[in-house]
């Protein structure tokens, strides 16, 4: 069985985002002044092999490890099966 | 006193920092790759400045999981003396070595410039040849440089006294304009200013020769101890 688990990070609320903020900037510019915000993230695809561990458990290790710093970043994962 | 640089693939201080060490400090120094797995011999490492694998993910988040870098883990846990400069600092922040995280600049800008210090704990072994808060100036060049941690953690970095060096006016948005910070131990210091590049006057400054200077008198004390 293969998956396929879709992980997006984004900063935790607190934390400041000088890259969103100036897309923010750069579509007022562009006169979408109905744009309140921007939050620029990260979008990653992993192929993944089942094992009979438990999928989830290891792409939100995997997260923790090293996709994602919690100290200042959030993760969502998604999974689906794929054709092998 | 000799010392290890470990080279990733994309660290770009490296050489200055062995040529401040042997050409300025007459100091052995070498140059160890990144893929070496024990640091026998050295009495202290130095983690140079760059762009350790492109940056890639996170500034350090790739180059924390290189073989060299489960070495320095063990030599810090030692007590011996590792200092991570820039993308070094980068580095040990990712690695749990030091708390806290480095991000992106307020400004969004990559900032290279003289920045003023101030000296806010001289009792460190890689600060006693400063006198305690004094100022000096450093080049900065970073574009992620602006430290940040939760308030208890910058409780603790108070108390503890592991705040080293304060901006004197924050560039880059960090928490309590913070420029370098040790460990709970003392032992492993992680700065964003580059000591390395302030070795010559011929180059414009030699403050950054105290944190070798007091490195060196620390290794000697030690010895007559």
């Amino acid at each position: 069985m293969t998956y396929l688990a879709k992980v997006t990070v984004t900063y935790k609320e607190s934390i400041l985002d000088p890259k969103g903020e100036a897309i923010n900037d750069a579509l007022h510019r562009l006169g979408y002044s109905n744009v309140q915000s921007v939050e620029m993230g990260k979008y990653f695809e992993l192929k993944v092999t089942g094992n009979g561990q438990p999928i989830e458990e290891q792409v939100d290790e995997m997260c923790d490890r090293l996709l994602a710093n919690v100290n200042m970043e959030t993760y969502q994962i998604k999974i689906v099966e794929v054709e092998d | 006193m000799k010392f290890a640089v470990p080279v990733f693939p994309g660290s770009n201080c490296d050489y200055d920092m062995v040529n401040a060490l042997r050409d300025i400090l007459n100091v052995p120094a070498d140059l160890v790759s990144a893929q070496a797995t024990n640091l026998e011999g050295y009495d202290a490492v130095v983690l140079p400045g760059g762009f350790s694998y492109g940056d890639y993910l996170r500034s350090g988040a790739i180059a924390r999981f290189s073989p060299v870098m489960a070495a320095v883990k063990d030599f810090a846990a030692t007590g011996k003396p590792v200092l991570g400069i820039c993308n070094g600092f980068q580095i040990l922040t990712e690695a749990g070595l030091l708390p806290g995280t480095l991000q992106a600049n307020r400004s969004a800008q990559f900032i290279c410039q003289a920045s003023e210090l101030i000296i806010r704990n001289s009792r460190t072994m890689f600060t006693t040849a400063y006198e305690n808060q004094t100022q000096i100036s450093l080049p900065i060049a970073h574009g992620e440089g602006n430290y940040y941690c939760d308030a208890q953690t910058l409780a603790e970095l108070r108390a503890n006294h592991q705040i080293v060096f304060e901006y004197v006016d924050n560039p880059n948005g960090s928490i309590a304009n913070i420029a370098g910070i040790t460990n709970r131990q003392g032992n492993v210091l992680g700065m964003m200013p580059h000591p390395e590049r302030a070795v010559e006057t011929i180059l414009g400054s030699t403050a950054g020769l105290g944190i070798f200077q007091s490195l060196l008198s620390h290794q000697r004390e030690g010895a007559h101890a």
